[in-house]
């Protein structure tokens, strides 16, 4: 068993629509505790991650300029982040077609934490 | 990692499943009373808020121990946030925006608002001002649905078989007019009474919608009921508004859904009176609308909802159809035309009339329903005269009277209750 990210993408549009009346919060809240609790009894849930704020800052190129969040207008969120354990990289990438976030406009990217031996 | 809920089995967590919804009236309840009415969509935004940080934050800690207590912490530490943001800039409620001037008094007055007895008085006014007589009874309830039960236009649509964007426009209708208030419609005013009615019939209606509904979804007619339920105790639970009428108004609605389980049978059919299973009926809410009818009594006031609730408890209080006391509930039917005439009203009393009387005299009083042209539509009307035609052996009558009624369907479950009724015409 190896070590996979799942970085959440979405858009803060998408990230509002999931949670656009009580009646879709409360879809979108199961959903995301039936997915995690199915990981965990399958013992793949690793690190559920930490839940990040909306604001934020962007430090960018050589000039280092800092531009302020939140980040309305990005196509690609980053959501937030979860670590789980598979196989291999098709098991991980399998695994996530579970994610609630792929019912609105999001996607989960799937990385291999490096193994550090030497 | 930071895992409070380390060691606690993930699956014993469970989310009650209308949480959202109720939490959402309550918290906008508490934050329009801070913001203002004025800023209805200012408050709906902070419960927004509120659900998406609950989101990712019970994702990864698990739902806490109280998620209701733990969402209105979330929105009050939001509108913290938003007024000392915005205080110099923003207008919020007239009552209190002094109050938000100094750190001293701007914690305790957030607190307040969200007192349960405060959030259930703000409901109360809140109910009072979207019961505008000046607004549409359509809008009336689809702004009680939206603001006072958490429903979203498209669930709103659902139950009400209308259009999405329709519904939206009600609601935004609706929001508009609230808007230019700049209060809550107050209950200390001389007007409650006289406001009053309008708020016990948009309640009234919101329950009908569940109880008769023509959409097939049994959960969200569940829910309708459940709703027009809650509000009404609400209503009654209060000095200013719980009047004899308002009691009579929760007695006919309790005594009514105590049937709903038995309404529909096994396969989602809707079972007539007769065949309906009076064991799956609940015996714990009969008794709670008998006891609501009891305290309803106690003015000089007869009031529709009276009569109802007097004719829904003969019902439920019988052992059986052929039990039942048909003489009184065909006096109370005639009280009720003289109060409220209509061909609904009339086309019930004809089935009571029937029951007591037998075939003849109830086709009779079928046939001199007046302006049984506006029950033309209503397959119920159709299947009325089927079922008397059928009790007199007159098969092919009652035949063709079923047949019209299939056609008049509103949705499958009529549809395959009335296409029984047609089957039974020919092997009885």
């Amino acid at each position: 068993m190896s070590d996979y990210i799942y970085l959440f993408r979405t858009t803060a549009e998408a990230r509002r629509a999931a949670m656009g009346t009580p009646e879709i919060a409360q879809q979108s809240m199961q959903r995301w505790l039936a997915w995690m609790r199915d990981l965990e009894t399958k013992g793949h849930l690793k690190n559920r991650g930490q839940p990040l704020e909306n604001e934020g800052k962007l430090v960018r190129g050589k000039s280092k300029v800092i531009t302020d969040g939140p980040f309305a207008e990005v196509k690609d969120l980053v959501a937030g982040f979860m670590i789980v354990q598979a196989r291999d990289i098709s098991q991980a990438a399998e695994l996530a077609k579970g994610c609630p976030i792929l019912e609105g406009d999001g996607a989960v990217e799937v990385r291999p934490v490096m193994a550090m031996n030497f | 990692m930071p895992n409070a809920r380390r060691g606690v089995p993930w699956s014993h967590v469970q989310l009650d499943e209308h949480l959202f919804r109720r939490e959402s009236a309550r918290m906008v309840a508490a934050l329009t009373r801070i913001f203002g009415v004025h800023n209805l969509s200012l408050a709906e935004d902070v419960v927004q808020d509120a659900f998406c940080r609950a989101l990712e934050v019970w994702k990864v800690r698990g739902v806490p121990d109280n998620p209701s207590a733990w969402l209105m912490a979330t929105a009050k530490n939001r509108a913290l946030d938003v007024i000392r943001r915005e205080r110099t800039a923003a207008t919020f409620a007239p009552e209190v925006s002094r109050l938000f001037e100094s750190e001293w008094t701007l914690a305790p007055i957030v607190d307040e608002a969200f007192a349960t007895e405060i959030i259930r008085d703000e409901q109360l006014r809140m109910m009072f001002s979207c019961c505008d007589p000046r607004l549409k009874e359509e809008v009336q309830i689809a702004l009680v649905l939206n603001i006072l039960c958490g429903f979203g236009a498209q669930e709103i649509a659902g139950a009400f078989l209308a259009g999405r964007a329709a519904v939206e426009k009600r609601i935004a209708r609706g929001k508009q007019s609230l808007a230019t208030s700049q209060r809550l419609f107050d209950l200390t005013d001389d007007d409650v009474a006289s406001r009053l009615p309008v708020v016990q019939r948009a309640l009234y209606l919101l329950f009908n919608e569940g109880y008769h509904s023509a959409a097939a979804d049994s959960v969200v007619r569940t829910e309708l009921c459940r709703e027009a339920i809650r509000l009404t105790e609400l209503l009654a639970g209060d000095a200013r508004t719980g009047t004899p009428s308002t009691h009579a108004l929760a007695a006919l609605m309790s005594l009514h859904a105590a049937r709903l389980p038995g309404r529909l049978d096994g396969a989602g059919d809707l079972s007539a009176l007769v065949d309906q299973d009076r064991s799956t009926w609940d015996t714990a809410l009969i008794a709670h609308g008998i006891a609501l009818l009891e305290q309803s009594a106690r003015g000089s006031e007869i009031s529709v909802y009276h009569l109802e609730a007097a004719i829904a408890a003969a019902h439920v209080q019988a052992p059986s159809v052929a039990r039942t006391d048909w003489r009184t509930i065909v006096e109370l039917y005639d009280r009720l035309m003289g109060l409220a005439p209509s061909p609904v009203v009339a086309l019930n009393r004809a089935i009571a009339v029937a029951q007591h009387a037998g075939a003849d005299p109830g086709i009779d009083a079928l046939e001199r329903i007046a302006g049984a042209e506006r029950l033309a539509a209503y397959p119920f009307y159709r299947a009325a005269f089927g079922e008397l035609e059928l009790r007199r052996g007159q098969r092919d009558a009652a035949r063709s009277h079923f047949e019209a009624a299939v056609h008049l369907a509103r949705n499958a479950t009529e549809r395959r209750h009335f296409e029984k009724r047609m089957q039974s015409c020919d092997s009885e």
